[in-house]
């Protein structure tokens, strides 16, 4: 059975628990799928380690926590390098480039990075929806769920005021990794 | 019309089963991995009239509860292992006084305030011997999102039907995951309503056992007074130590889960008819006990699996059986073997129960299961 393995990665504070829920939904709720998130952090409210995982699967999903790792996102090093001992051969790894600097030996993985954070702050305007524009790169490497449904998810997700703020993010991490891949 | 559907998390859709059930009253103390379920509640709620309070601590939000129930309330409490340690003296009171409420509890690492954001799942001896004295006790284990929901739904059923506290205890992995959820449409789901007296007040005792083994419970408020006392009581509640009437009736409060065992285990029996090897598991750990148990009859290993859903009354007849049918019996645990105990009381020595324990907060992961699958010759 098809079983699509996405760890989010980085640090508490930086949304990424957020960030595989709307993943996830978008494949449940939205595309059809099936899907279950899971998530591990420490006791810390922020800094401390995060990581929230994502299975997608066309059929019903027994073990909840990534066995190999389809696609991984590191937002800091120390996530980098925690987490990507479990990534396929082949899989895909997508860094924030300022964050992280030392990468993986090349050649295992496809590795794509550009600067997520401060895409967020210039391109964007807000720091805070960094996760956003990760999230869309993350949507466009992986392509588990369609731009139109993850969009979907996005907008369902965040409060009226931040819909247009929200929107812009995801279009610009979704077109930044296109570009960065090509 | 299409069904509501949502991407929630276990412990949002324990609040959600809740709310189905009727509950209308809840206290609580906050405790990682289980503050969502007071979320929730806390905004939901007073929209329709019900109660939330929190409370100063584990205990008095136990004893909040049991007090509201008296009145007729439904009602639930939710913690974490921690706090089901500060409940259990209350959670007896429910017992003895025979006080239909449910508990929900988040298994964490443990003891103490051990690991509070690891999963666990090391409170299931406590939720039978975690309060002295011989009592009833049933204690439900959700594996998923949507088993969560129905089985808060069911404890409610089953607290009223035997007017006694019924837990549930998803691990910290079943109770923050998020999944799928369907909503049932109103009236979809059974809801058992609580027996009330047919007699008029003057004639009323909250213990009389003339009407069976689970006597009628009045509301407090509606005219009916009644004693309560968590000593040993006769059938109008006030304390007796009449040797008969408390040996009869502590074999009563037992009999009502015990006679009924039947009517309450519930469990899943997956790839069994033909399997060499069972895997006994609940929870997240049945969750990887599935996926191994695939990956064996991939490689050609006749592997099963006995899922159980209410770990109290345990399902000692089906691992009985089970026990005459298989080479071996294989246990993955999130402690140091508690549910092992138990297998191997009901195999009696039949075949060898083999553990895999685990408390680092880490999940048992299929890798794991197989090997031990494997082991099993």
């Amino acid at each position: 059975m098809s079983r699509y393995e996405l760890r989010f990665s980085g640090s508490g504070g930086q949304g990424l628990i957020t960030a595989g829920i709307i993943m996830a939904k978008a494949a449940s709720i939205y595309e059809g799928k099936q899907a279950v998130q899971s998530q591990s952090y420490g006791p810390e409210a922020r800094g401390g380690s995060s990581k929230s995982e994502v299975i997608i699967s066309d059929g019903p999903i027994d073990y909840p926590k990534a066995t190999t790792v389809d696609a991984l996102l590191a937002m800091t090093q120390e996530a980098c390098d925690k987490y990507t001992h479990d990534l396929k051969d082949g899989g895909i790894l997508l860094v924030d480039s300022d964050l992280v600097t030392k990468l993986p030996s090349a050649g295992k993985f496809r590795i794509i990075s550009f600067p997520i954070i401060n895409t967020a702050k210039n391109d964007v305007g807000r720091e805070i929806v960094a996760n956003i524009v990760a999230l869309g790169a993350m949507v466009a490497l992986t392509g588990q769920v369609s731009r139109e449904n993850a969009e979907k998810a996005v907008l369902s997700s965040v409060p009226e005021a931040f819909i247009e703020l929200n929107k812009k993010a995801f279009s610009i991490g979704y077109e930044k990794a296109l570009a960065a891949s090509a | 019309m299409s069904k509501k559907v949502a991407f929630l998390q276990g412990n949002e859709a324990a609040a959600h089963g809740a709310l189905y059930a009727g509950c209308n009253f809840f206290a609580g103390y906050p405790i990682t991995p289980s503050t969502e379920v007071s979320e929730v509640l806390s905004a939901e709620l007073p929209k329709t009239g019900g109660k939330f309070l929190q409370m100063e601590d584990e205990i008095a939000a136990m004893a909040a509860i049991l007090g509201a129930s008296l009145t007729g309330a439904k009602v639930l409490t939710s913690t974490s292992g921690p706090g089901l340690s500060l409940k259990q003296e209350l959670i007896g009171y429910g017992c003895i006084a025979e006080i239909p409420c449910v508990v929900y509890n988040v298994m964490r690492g443990g003891p103490s305030t051990g690991m509070p954001t690891g999963p666990s799942q090391s409170d299931v001896m406590c939720a039978k011997w975690g309060t002295h004295g011989d009592h009833p006790a049933i204690c439900l284990v959700p594996a998923s999102v949507q088993e969560t929901y129905d089985e808060v739904i069911r404890a409610f059923n089953l607290s009223e039907k035997y007017r006694t506290p019924v837990m549930v205890m998803p691990d910290e992995i079943v109770a923050h995951m998020r999944e799928r959820i369907v909503f049932p449409e109103p009236g979809e789901v059974a809801v058992t309503p609580r027996k009330t007296p047919t007699v008029p007040p003057e004639q009323y005792k909250p213990y009389d056992t003339s009407f069976g083994d689970v006597p009628p419970l009045a509301a407090f408020g509606s005219g009916y007074k009644f004693h309560v006392t968590g000593l040993n009581k006769m059938a109008d509640g006030f304390p007796t130590t009449k040797a008969d009437i408390v040996q009869a009736e502590e074999e009563r409060q037992v009999r009502k889960v015990d006679a009924n065992i039947d009517d309450i285990v519930t469990f899943e029996e997956y790839l069994l008819d033909d399997a060499d090897v069972v895997v006994v598991a609940y929870g997240s750990t049945s969750r990887s006990a599935r996926y191994a148990v695939n990956v064996a009859r991939e490689q050609g290993i006749k592997a099963g699996m006995f899922r159980i859903k209410t770990f109290w009354p345990f399902p000692d007849k089906q691992i009985k059986a089970l026990a005459g049918k298989v080479k071996g019996i294989v246990i993955p645990e999130m402690n140091l073997g508690m549910c092992s105990l138990e297998l191997e009381r009901c195999a009696q020595g039949k075949v060898p129960v083999l553990g895999i324990f685990r408390v680092d907060g880490e999940p048992i992961n299929p890798d794991q299961i197989l090997a031990k699958i494997k082991e099993v010759k």
